[in-house]
């Protein structure tokens, strides 16, 4: 044995401590969040962090990252399509910007931009009206044709001859990729620090109601004193919101993505194709990224089919002729609860002091930041901030959709 | 799940096939439906992670619309038949 290491052994220095520790169950707590992910995560931070709430507990029934926000494919942007949606987003991605710092934990947030391919004239109508309503909103966001295509990403087949040519794309800087894991880890270890407890191995099993007002959550290591419930659990939101007797205009159904063995770098901008189903990028360790819309029909499985592997091998290489001989590593599915207006559905229910943060479909990882500080500030005010409001549930009963297909049914 | 069953074809690839949502009980009198009741025929669903009776339709073989139980956590499928009015 080396001496350096009988030397580091008997020495004062230990590895740092874990990022976020275990603790018993409280009987009462002021908030409970369920759903370790992302946002769960993040509005537990702003709680403690904004308003100086700490007597927070996050139950998550599996590992923490274990739903969608540990298999997503990271890409984050807000070139949406209606206003309410770009303010959103947009507030996103700033504090995306600032986040390692706030975090003291590097997310990796690389703003490489976001390219999203038209192939049709009506693909092209949709690009121009996102562009216009962007820049209305003050982001960076434009249509351009394929010279300045190619010159941004020589690799594409920008000709004429495959059977969907490029016409134009919609181009945003200012998007990119970020580390998912990171951003999960982030947000619970300064959680943590103040005093937040992150119940790992700790489902739901049920939530008192008593007089149309939530007074507890049960759970599988025993029952919780509560006012104020919070539901983050995504694919999961139906199972958790029909405890308290309501239902959600939401569907779950898998989306799918898969790696590729490592390659040089090639690609520095996230390409999306919305006629071809398919989108890519190269993470900084050169694997190739790849996803596509969600599955076929709804469920919660999340097994990964070939039929899935098959399209998006074909669809790619109508955009990538070149990639023909590289091997697929991995492949892997989500579950994704899909509202009927690809927007999400947060704040208020009729049952009082229920509330949720829904509805993230195939597009929430990018909003956890802004979801999750908006929430706490409606937790600890009482009051809906201007720029959620337009996701209330009611919005349904009264006719108000907010329509984001255009912008997010395939281009995540 | 590979194979769904028709109830005029038998087994056949699910790609032959297109998922049609969870069954759901059409109002008797749309008309006299409020806004939040119509909304809530509209857009709101049981989404249960358990078995779920669905509408499929055939539509690359015979078109026919029909049921099938599946559960949503497995994918098993526990029947298929044809729709009836006493399933409404
Ligand atoms: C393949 C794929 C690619 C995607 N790509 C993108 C993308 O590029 N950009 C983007 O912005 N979004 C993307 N998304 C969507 C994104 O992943 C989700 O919208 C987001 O991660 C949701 O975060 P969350 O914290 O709300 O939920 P999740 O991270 O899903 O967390 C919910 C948690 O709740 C837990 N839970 C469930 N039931 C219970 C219970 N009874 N008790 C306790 N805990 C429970 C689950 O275990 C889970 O950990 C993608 C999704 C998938 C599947
Ligand atoms: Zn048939």
């Amino acid at each position: 044995m080396s001496i350096q290491l009988i030397r580091q052994a008997f020495s004062g220095d230990r590895p740092p401590p874990k990022m976020w520790r275990s603790h018993e169950l409280k009987e009462q707590y002021d908030v409970v969040i369920i759903g370790g992910g992302a946002h769960g995560l993040a509005c537990a931070y702003y709680l403690a962090k904004e308003h100086g709430i700490t007597n927070v507990a996050v139950l998550e029934k599996s590992y923490i990252g274990a739903g969608g926000s540990g298999r997503n494919t990271a890409i984050i942007r807000s070139n949406y399509l209606t206003p309410e949606g770009v303010r959103f987003y947009d507030e996103s991605v700033k504090l995306y910007e600032q986040l390692s710092a706030e975090l003291n934990f590097n997310v990796m947030f690389s703003q490489r931009g976001h390219l999203t391919l038209a192939h049709t004239d009506g693909g092209v109508n949709t690009m121009r009206r996102r562009a216009e309503v962007n820049q209305i909103e003050g982001v960076n966001s434009r249509l351009i044709f394929p010279d300045e295509i190619k010159s941004l990403c020589p690799y594409l087949d920008v000709s004429d001859h495959p059977r969907y040519p490029i016409l134009a794309a919609l181009y945003h800087p200012p998007g990119g990729i970020i580390r998912h894991d990171a951003v999960v880890w982030g947000y619970a270890h300064q959680a943590d620090v103040r005093g937040i407890h992150i119940h790992q191995n700790t489902a739901v099993t049920g939530i008192e109601v008593q007089d149309g007002k939530a007074t507890g959550v049960e759970t599988t290591r025993g029952c919780i004193k509560t006012g104020t419930v919070l539901n983050a659990t995504a694919g999961w939101a139906s199972t958790i919101t029909t405890m308290v007797g309501l239902q959600l205009p939401l569907i779950t159904i898998p989306l799918q993505a898969c790696v590729t063995e490592p390659l040089k770098p090639f690609l520095d901008v996230v390409v999306v194709s919305g006629s071809l189903h398919v989108y890519i990028s190269q993470t900084d360790r050169g694997e190739l990224v790849m996803g596509a819309s969600v599955d076929p029909f709804s469920s919660y499985s999340m097994a990964g089919s070939l039929t899935f592997l098959e399209g998006i091998a074909g669809h790619v290489l109508e955009l990538f002729p070149s990639l023909s001989h590289v091997r697929i590593l991995r492949q892997w599915a989500g579950i994704c609860e899909m509202p009927p207006d690809y927007s999400p559905i947060m704040g208020f229910t009729p049952v009082d002091g229920f509330l949720i943060d829904v509805g993230w479909g195939t597009y929430g990882f990018k909003a956890s930041p802004i979801a999750g500080k908006t929430l706490a500030e409606l937790i600890a005010t009482g009051k809906t901030p201007t720029l959620i409001a337009p996701f209330r549930l009611s919005r349904f009963e009264e006719n108000n959709l907010v329509g984001e297909k255009g912008a997010a049914a395939v281009g995540h | 799940m590979l194979l769904l069953t028709c109830p005029n074809c038998g087994d056949r690839n699910v790609s032959e096939f297109h998922f049609g949502g969870e069954l759901s009980s059409r109002p008797k009198d749309p008309s006299a439906l409020s806004d939040a009741e119509w909304a809530n025929y509209l857009y709101m669903h049981n989404n249960v992670m358990d078995a779920q009776t669905e509408w499929w339709h055939h539509n690359a073989g015979c078109g026919l619309w029909f049921l099938a139980d599946r559960h949503t956590q497995t994918n098993e499928v526990i029947k298929t038949y044809p729709y009836t009015k006493r399933d409404a």
